[in-house]
């Protein structure tokens, strides 16, 4: 059977990584605020969390840029930090990493509770890979990481950057300024230079922000290879897509958290499950086939022939449904659960947050 | 955490590397100093030898003020860039993310700016003193070698170098415009070469005790320097750009 390239180069990477076996998509853990489901540590102890973050508040002046925001997230999660420009994604990075003092609050990253004076103790433990490279021009891909080994005091400088710049496919560039990569190629120096201290935490700020579908595909690629090591990482992000693809949990930020949890567990929350649908024609008597069905606890005709069924469970709705439209002698279409997206999700606390100002 | 002279090491490294493929620096270092070489030798080898005491002393005086002015001059663009540079690059962010401390960071950047400066301002110097003792008349030679001029030379040219390259990093660290940055600290430069020029043309009688009184302030002043420009480093308002 022939593989697609993207398979294949997704599993050099792994095991250029070393990474170990990716879990079975069923039993995959989800670490987080529930200790119960949190996956075994990579980084830490077992009663730890990666972040632990309690009522952090920033203002600057009379601005929030964010306030009383909490959550948790454990070792080896992928956690999806999301909000519109401006709703405080990146000021709580700068934050849990120690460029920006809060205003109040607590929390604790990778360990070390968060305080000016464990500045330096804290970001040697992490590493952020901000919105913009912001790499040497002039100087090579090399020459760039030997700076930022330099500042970390790594050893086995030579090994380390050799085992990043494999990590993200660069070795072959190792020699190049990086003023002659594509912003793509930069991007993934970047996140090269972020691997270099084995961190705890791995902040990623935007990181397909301006890149083609090509490149962001790479980003992902990687970051899926990260994430199947093992490595915690925190992803801000306002691509909706990418947050589902990558994440194991998300936080919805617009100045406050407005929804911490998993993608499905924030589409139930917010949206009722349901059925759509399709008949040829329309039905004579809709409320007679949906009356009294199992698990059918409403129904509504979305358009001509389509209707929309909300349901407690559909699992024993849809079975029921289809025997109901058979009986009345129906020609079904299409008959399926009725599908939201994290956008739906996002779209829907952001439009909740502009009805409540303008009110 | 102690002070890191590895971290301070990585920055120096990382910034000699950027000058040496930065044209605009080469040039500057380069064209700087061949005035400087320049003015100084015409003005030793044009003064007659028979000229008065006087006169002779305030030419070797001028020629020799022409020399400080590479120490005082040289380090001030560079260093102005070093901070605000960083930050209009993108690149400030990616380092503050690291464990350096800040005083690392400025210590780097500052040895940084210091190394080519103190090597072409003694070269520069040393040419001079070459030319003075090839060329010029040995009245003349001898008036330049002459007691306290290679001794205020010696010592201020670091001492200057380091007025110049902190007062560049503060201008650089609360600045949010490269080009103010760096005509601030051009105009900052001058005041300790206005000391100096008094020295040399003798308004202030020059003698080795004063010389090393005024090196002792130069160097107190550059020690509380470093002090102040570590505490005026807000890391806060560098990334974001608040004021706090």
């Amino acid at each position: 059977m022939r593989r697609s390239p993207f398979v294949r180069k997704r599993r050099l990477v792994a095991a250029l990584l070393g990474a170990p076996m990716a879990p079975e998509p069923g039993t995959q853990a989800v670490g987080g605020a529930d200790s119960a489901s949190r996956p075994s540590t990579l980084g830490g102890s077992e009663d730890q969390s990666a972040l632990v973050v309690e009522h952090l508040s920033k203002r600057f002046g009379e601005r929030v840029a964010f306030d009383d925001v909490s959550f948790e997230v454990g070792y080896g999660e992928v956690f999806g930090f999301l909000g519109p420009n401006g709703a405080g994604k990146t000021t709580t990075v700068r934050t849990l990493g120690t460029l920006v003092a809060p205003t109040s609050g607590s929390a604790t990253v990778a360990g070390i509770p968060l305080s000016a004076e464990n500045g330096p103790a804290i970001r040697a433990r992490i590493s952020i890979m901000p919105e913009s490279p912001g790499l040497y021009r002039r100087l090579t891909v090399t020459e760039n990481l030997e700076c930022f080994a330099g500042l970390y005091e790594l050893d086995d400088v030579g090994g380390r950057i050799e085992r990043a710049l494999r990590a993200v496919n660069l070795l072959d560039r190792a020699g190049d300024p990086c003023g002659s990569l594509s912003k793509g190629l930069r991007q993934r120096v970047a996140l090269a230079r972020a691997l270099l201290n084995d961190p705890t935490v791995l902040f990623l700020d935007e990181p397909t922000s301006g890149l083609d579908p090509v490149a962001t595909h790479d980003v992902h690629e990687l970051i899926v290879s990260l994430r199947e090591r093992g490595v915690t990482i925190f992803l801000t992000t306002h691509r909706l897509e990418e947050a589902e693809r990558l994440c194991h949990r998300v936080a919805i930020l617009n100045t406050t958290l407005r929804l911490v949890g998993r993608p499905d567990e924030l589409r139930e929350r917010l949206f009722n499950q349901a059925l759509e649908v399709r008949v040829r024609g329309s039905l004579a008597d809709p409320g007679v086939v949906f009356g009294d069905l199992p698990g059918v606890d409403g129904w509504q005709e979305s358009s001509s022939g389509g209707y929309e069924l909300a349901v407690s469970d559909p699992g024993i709705a849809a079975p029921a449904v289809a025997r109901a439209l058979v009986s009345a002698g129906a020609d079904i279409l299409s008959l399926a659960e009725s599908r939201h997206s994290l956008e739906d999700v996002y779209l829907q606390l952001i439009d909740e947050d502009v009805e409540a100002k303008r009110r | 955490m102690r002070f890191s002279w590895t971290r301070v090491r990585a920055i120096l490294v990382k910034e000699l590397r950027d000058y040496r493929r930065n044209r605009f620096v080469i040039g500057t270092m380069a064209f700087l100093p061949v005035i400087f070489i320049a003015a100084p030798i015409v003005q030793l080898l044009t003064v007659s030898a028979s000229a008065a005491s006087s006169k002779l002393d305030a030419r070797v005086g001028i020629s020799l003020l022409y020399l400080l002015l590479i120490p005082a001059f040289l380090p001030s663009t560079l260093s102005a860039y070093s901070v605000v540079g960083e930050r209009e690059q993108g690149t400030l962010e990616p380092i503050l993310i690291t464990p350096i401390r800040r005083e690392e960071f400025l210590v780097g950047k500052a040895l940084a700016v210091a190394a080519p400066t103190l090597t072409i301002a003694y070269a520069i110097f040393g040419i001079f003193l070459a030319a003075a003792a090839l060329f010029a008349h040995p009245g003349i030679a001898s008036a330049v070698f002459a007691g306290s001029h290679i001794l205020v030379q010696l010592v201020f040219t670091p001492l200057l170098a380091g007025w110049s390259i902190w007062v560049g990093i503060a201008i650089s660290a609360r600045s949010t415009d490269i080009r103010v940055a760096q005509q601030l600290s051009v105009l900052a430069s001058l005041p300790p070469l206005g000391i100096v020029a008094l020295m040399q043309f003798k308004v202030i009688t020059p003698s080795t005790g004063l010389a090393l009184g005024l090196a002792a302030v130069l160097l107190a002043v550059d020690v509380l320097g470093w002090r102040a420009v570590a505490a005026m480093f807000d890391r806060e308002r560098l990334v974001t750009g608040a004021r706090t």
